[in-house]
């Protein structure tokens, strides 16, 4: 019973934190430097961590595929196949977990330590805001980067599936582009691409609330990280259910 | 409030932090241009009591005037404009680790000041200089010693010109040349500017070479105020044994 209470309390401190980001994303001054470096910093910090994974998830999914279909005489819609599941579904929330394990435990970690040496503070009494200076920008480079880094996983996915079928099956190229590109619909990718942006603002917000409160030492630093990560993670999944709903509501099957 | 009321003045502060009471009734003083050592041991509240001067933690009973401001009822802009008043050097130094030594002043001076670039250079140099490290501008505060980042901290700390300084622990855990060192600077600004002090301390060396007054604090209450003769010569067996 108590844990629950805790949990509940929890979330909503969460909620207001949140609150509190919308509120100040609109008032100056905006951190468009500090912006900038934070989202170059999300960018080149985990572009090559998305894209080794998007291309092993390619080639992966293309290998175990084949068996599957070619059981049901189906091999001729492999590039549909991979095309659907990697765009609307794969690429998105493995680029978004790969994420929520790789900025969220950076942001808590980061603030978390700011924190604790009292960096946060002596930002406060020089009236440097740092609510907007830490907070808002890394929220809002989230919200950008993560449909981005999205997109790139999903070229590379395609990619490398490409590439094991044509070194197993001599899959012309322009047959696999055809038969992958028809079966997409623009509104399908263009919401969960999107959608990322909803799981960066989550795991952007639960990084920065871990971290900014953190009090005590190194020790409650490591465990916002882990925290971070592990409540990243699981919204992102929840969130992924919640929106795949909606899609279907907006766009049917 | 009247202009012959003190520049710092807390009048009957109490804190609590969920059951645990911290502080239990504080009042202290500091008149423009002194400076005064509130001293004791560690875990009485000493910082705590430093971070209600600057509102960083707001009383449950009880007044803190800055400047002749409740700076405890301050908010927003208000507040920040006061906090530019006062400069506040932390017990670890607090400087970003993300930014070089300049840049970590720049900072400050940039957001504060209407100077060009070419003079807010001119300026960092000139504090760099005068906390005796010339040549720290292009560095990184882990590639200082706590000596060294201790004092550009206090650079950093007066780089506005503030009317009040507060030191959090300014000496602890620095060797005894660095003691000094960090203790004259101090002094020198009370010298050369006027400014006002409250250091919070347990190092007696420190709070010899800087105080004009000095409150004994413990278990939340000021036991004892005076000059730092009158505190060591004071009969209530805590200083005493603080004191030794
Ligand atoms: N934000 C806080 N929340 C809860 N307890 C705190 C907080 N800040 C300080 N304390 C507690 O208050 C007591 C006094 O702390 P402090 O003022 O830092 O002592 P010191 O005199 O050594 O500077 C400590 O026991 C500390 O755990
Ligand atoms: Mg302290």
């Amino acid at each position: 019973m108590q844990g629950f209470t805790r949990i509940l309390e929890e979330i909503g401190s969460i909620a207001t934190f949140s609150g509190k980001v919308f509120l100040q994303l609109f008032r100056r001054p905006f951190e468009g430097r500090e912006l900038i470096r934070q989202m170059d910093e999300t960018g080149t910090k985990s572009l090559v961590l998305v894209l080794v994974t998007g291309c092993s998830i390619g080639i992966v999914l293309s290998m175990q595929s084949r068996g599957t279909l070619a059981r049901f005489g189906a091999e001729a819609v492999l590039p549909s196949m991979l095309a659907l599941s990697i765009v609307k579904e794969i690429g998105p929330v493995i680029t978004s977990l790969v994420l929520a394990g790789r900025l969220g435990a950076g942001i808590a970690a980061e603030l978390g330590s700011m924190r604790v040496t009292e960096q946060i503070d002596a930002l406060e009494v020089s009236a440097l805001q740092p609510f907007k200076y830490l907070v808002i920008t890394r929220v809002l480079a989230c919200v950008v980067m993560f449909p981005l880094l999205t997109i790139a996983c999903d070229i590379v996915a395609l990619l490398g599936g490409y590439v094991e079928a044509l070194l197993s099956t001599g899959l012309d190229y322009r047959q696999f582009i055809e038969q992958a590109f028809s079966s997409l619909q623009l509104s399908d990718v263009l919401f969960s691409t999107a959608k990322t942006s909803v799981f960066g603002f989550l795991v952007s917000i639960v990084g920065c609330y871990s971290g900014y409160y953190v009090r005590g030492g190194t020790r409650e630093v490591g465990q916002a990280a882990m925290r971070a990560v592990v409540i990243g993670s699981l919204l992102v999944l929840l969130a992924d259910v919640f929106m795949v709903r909606l899609s279907l509501i907006l766009f049917g099957s | 409030m009247s202009e012959f009321q003190p520049e710092i003045l807390i009048k009957d502060v109490h804190k609590a932090f969920g059951e645990r009471k911290i502080l239990r009734g504080v009042s202290v003083s500091a008149e423009r241009g002194s400076t005064l050592a509130v001293m004791g041991g560690s875990g009485t509240g000493k910082s705590v009591l430093l971070k209600h001067m600057i509102g960083l933690m707001a009383p449950d009973s009880g007044e803190v005037w800055i400047q002749g401001k409740r700076i405890d009822q301050l908010r927003g802009s208000k507040l920040d404009k006061l906090r530019l008043r006062i400069g506040y050097l932390f017990q670890g130094g607090a400087l970003f680790d993300s930014m070089t030594v300049e840049e970590n002043l720049d900072f400050v001076l940039g957001r504060h000041t209407a100077l060009t670039a070419p003079e807010r250079t001119e300026q960092i140099h000139e504090a760099i200089a005068w906390v005796d490290l010339p040549h720290a501008a292009p560095q990184y505060p882990a590639e200082l010693s706590g000596g060294q980042r201790k004092r550009i901290a206090l650079a950093r700390a007066v780089i506005l010109r503030p009317d009040i300084l507060l030191c959090d622990e300014p000496t602890t855990g620095l060797d005894p040349v660095s003691v000094r060192n960090v203790s004259n600077l101090i002094m020198r600004l009370k010298a050369e500017r006027g400014i006002t002090t409250v250091a919070i301390t347990h190092d007696l060396l420190c709070a010899e070479i800087i105080a004009d007054h000095a409150a004994f604090i413990f278990d939340g209450k000021i036991l004892a105020k005076g000059t730092l003769q009158e505190l060591r010569s004071s009969e209530n067996p805590q200083s005493q044994e603080f004191f030794g």
